[in-house]
């Protein structure tokens, strides 16, 4: 006997509520993952955004012999308590180069001490009251305000939060990143190529297969012991240097870049193969000619997020030395420097009260980066996507 | 009682001249192009390819019919050896061009595709410009040193593939944005452009339209002047066409191999007629 409609109907009631529910458990989960991400921006966002911002203070710098000696006594008394150290230890050096400022007077904008830069963005400060007095009339008078943090970009790090920068840091990353692109990549290229277009099939490979995705799930500061007893204790390599951590994250990265290219040979349709095969291309010009090109978008691709991806490691780092304080820009590879990552990680660990913005601000340079790179990748798969 | 004696005597011609066409075909070239002794195919355990015995002749079209999977596609790739990219094929007897055993370990496979060329079931341009996919292997190969010759040598493969008056103005434009008719043909002129001495062709209508078939049609039997065209084929009324000799698949053997017209009008074994009157396949 056939069933009517309402009977049909009846049944699926329960089916139809089941699916709604599944749907609205799934959109709260979004939900709640969204949720997350807006409260980690808007937190790194209010904290990170005053460190693009400095008090600076203008001063009457007397230049006097004093000076030579001390840089505190070109200042008056009353206003170089609200002065940065960091500049003040500069004045003796300006005069040793200048000898001729002797004796002459200057009105300059210096950076102020972070106490009243912590003061002024409303954060808890050591000054005592009539320093908050000076500091407020100086305010009214317009001759102290938070203008744009140059130093912040242009500076390495210093143990004067108003002074510490990300530069060295930057400069370190891009660095260590040339040389994990300069071994990764080719290497990864042309291991995936190996294993996919011309090695057999047979259990060797299928074990070299196994390893190679089991050594993309590694934890990564084991590479960071690898890093330390091979290429630092076997090989000498500079510790703390931007080669050896390019080396290290190339192990790490390597997995990563030979999957992606593996994945992108194996998306260009045998026809193509074949096509190329049947005109007399040797094995190496099918993959040169004809393959290769049409893997290069998988494989630029694949390398951006294998990159982005060593660019925010900061574990193996800590075994390497590359965690540490570093106030120049490393003048070569061998040089001690750091990354970005590090640096975020030194900070987070100072003391002082104005180290905090610091830490968020650094948070979001390499935000800011590692989401250009994964944009750069997006445009790269998309403008080079092809159809057969 | 006299078609038996005939027939008894026929079926010792054959088995004394393995490898020749049952009947021969008076308009036919009979200068040899490839000859294939005792050929036999393995994919893994299974025989695909049971002691294969044919002459294809020179400036012909051989045609090789049969239901699917009787073999004739892995006939076919024996002859330019693209069998060897298909792991686990194992092949045994002799494929002769020119003298030379085209499975002997001095063969260079890519000396033999560049005399032996293909076109394939779906049309398959690189994805490249027009002009590029025909330039490409001509260039490799070193055929051409100068711009101008090969300009020339792109323009003439076009005209041979009766392409040319259709892309001329559009040399530059890719491969891939043409019609897949057009592109079966630029996939032909793509093989001849490295002057190959046998086209083989593997299904090369069967994704194609019936107006785009027939082009490709007239056009085999254009380039057989010139070339040497083997095909396989799943419609009987093209072998019937196009081709001057006709080989007959079954479960990896060839079981006829004759002059077309007497393959579809006189066949000379039971199986073949089967096939021919539609009684499988």
């Amino acid at each position: 006997m056939s069933q009517s409609f309402d009977d049909i109907s009846a049944q699926l009631k329960r089916r139809h509520r089941k699916s709604s529910r599944l749907k609205w458990i799934s959109m709260g989960a979004l939900g709640l993952a969204g949720l997350f991400l807006v409260l980690f921006f808007a937190d790194m966002l209010s904290k990170g955004l005053p460190a693009f911002q400095q008090a600076y203070i203008e001063v009457e710098l007397d230049y006097n012999e004093d000076a030579q000696r001390m840089g505190r006594a070109a200042l008056d008394p009353e206003v170089s308590r609200l002065v940065s150290r960091s500049f003040e230890r500069l004045i003796p050096g300006m005069l040793r180069d200048d000898p001729g400022l002797i004796g002459t007077t200057e009105q300059r904008w210096v950076l102020a001490d972070s106490e009243v830069d912590q003061y002024l963005k409303g954060h808890r400060s050591r000054l005592s009251e009539d320093e908050r007095e000076t500091v407020d009339e100086l305010v009214e008078s317009g001759r102290l305000e938070l203008q744009f943090n140059t130093t912040f970009f242009t500076e390495g790090d210093s143990k004067m939060p108003e002074r510490a920068g990300i530069l060295a840091a930057a400069v370190g990353t891009v660095m260590t990143m040339l040389v994990t692109l300069a071994i990764a990549f080719p290497i990864g290229v042309m291991t995936a190529v190996y294993l996919e277009e011309f090695a057999p099939d047979n259990r060797f490979t299928q074990l070299i297969e196994i390893n190679i995705n089991n050594l993309a799930a590694i934890p990564s500061i084991l590479f960071g012991l690898l890093g330390l007893a091979i290429f630092i204790n076997f090989f000498g390599v500079p510790r703390s240097s931007a080669l050896v951590g390019g080396m290290t994250l190339a192990l790490m990265t390597l997995p990563v870049i030979i999957i992606a290219t593996r994945t992108a040979l194996r998306s260009v349709p045998d026809s193509i193969r074949h096509a190329a095969f049947g005109v007399g291309c040797s094995r190496w010009q099918v993959v040169r000619d004809h393959v290769l090109p049409l893997a290069t978008p998988g494989i630029m691709t694949g390398s951006i997020i294998g990159l982005a991806q060593a660019m925010g490691e900061t574990a193996p780092l800590i075994i390497i030395g590359m965690v540490a304080f570093i106030p120049d820009v490393g003048a070569s590879f061998t040089n001690a420097s750091t990354v970005l990552p590090a640096q975020i990680f030194t900070w987070a660990g100072e003391p002082e009260r104005a180290f905090v913005e610091k830490t968020a601000g650094g948070i979001l340079v390499l935000l800011s980066i590692l989401i250009a790179l994964n944009a750069a990748a997006v445009v790269l798969r998309k403008k080079f996507e092809r159809r057969w | 009682m006299n078609m038996q004696v005939a027939e008894r005597e026929r079926l010792s011609m054959s088995s004394q001249h393995a490898g020749q066409p049952v009947t021969r075909n008076d308009s036919a070239n009979h200068e040899l192009s490839i000859r294939v002794r005792d050929l036999n195919l393995w994919y893994g355990q299974s025989q695909a390819l049971k002691n294969i015995n044919l002459d294809i002749f020179q400036k012909n079209v051989t045609a090789l019919i049969g239901p699917s999977g009787c073999g004739k596609s892995t006939f076919l790739r024996c002859l330019n050896r693209m069998n060897d990219l298909i792991p686990g094929v194992r092949t045994e007897g002799l494929v002769e061009m020119d003298g030379r055993d085209v499975n002997a370990a001095k063969m260079d496979e890519v000396a033999l595709r560049r005399r032996v060329g293909m076109v394939f079931q779906k049309p398959n341009p690189f994805p490249k410009s027009i002009f590029e996919n025909v330039a490409y292997a001509p260039r490799m190969h070193d055929m051409v040193s100068r711009k101008a010759e090969q300009d020339e040598l792109v323009e003439q493969a076009l005209r041979d593939a009766g392409l040319w008056n259709e892309v001329k103005d559009k040399l530059q434009q890719p491969g891939t944005s043409l019609s897949g008719g057009q592109q079966q043909r630029l996939c032909i002129a793509r093989a001849i452009a490295v002057k190959p001495d046998v086209i083989l062709m593997d299904e090369p209508t069967s994704a194609l339209d019936p107006i785009s078939t027939a082009t490709i049609e007239d056009l085999m039997d254009k380039l057989k002047k010139q070339f040497t065209i083997v095909t396989v084929t799943h419609n009987m009324q093209q072998a019937a066409r196009v081709a001057d000799y006709t080989a007959f698949f079954h479960l990896g053997e060839v079981i006829e191999y004759n002059d077309t017209r007497m393959m579809f009008s006189n066949p000379h074994t039971k199986k073949a007629e089967d096939y021919i009157t539609g009684r499988y396949g």
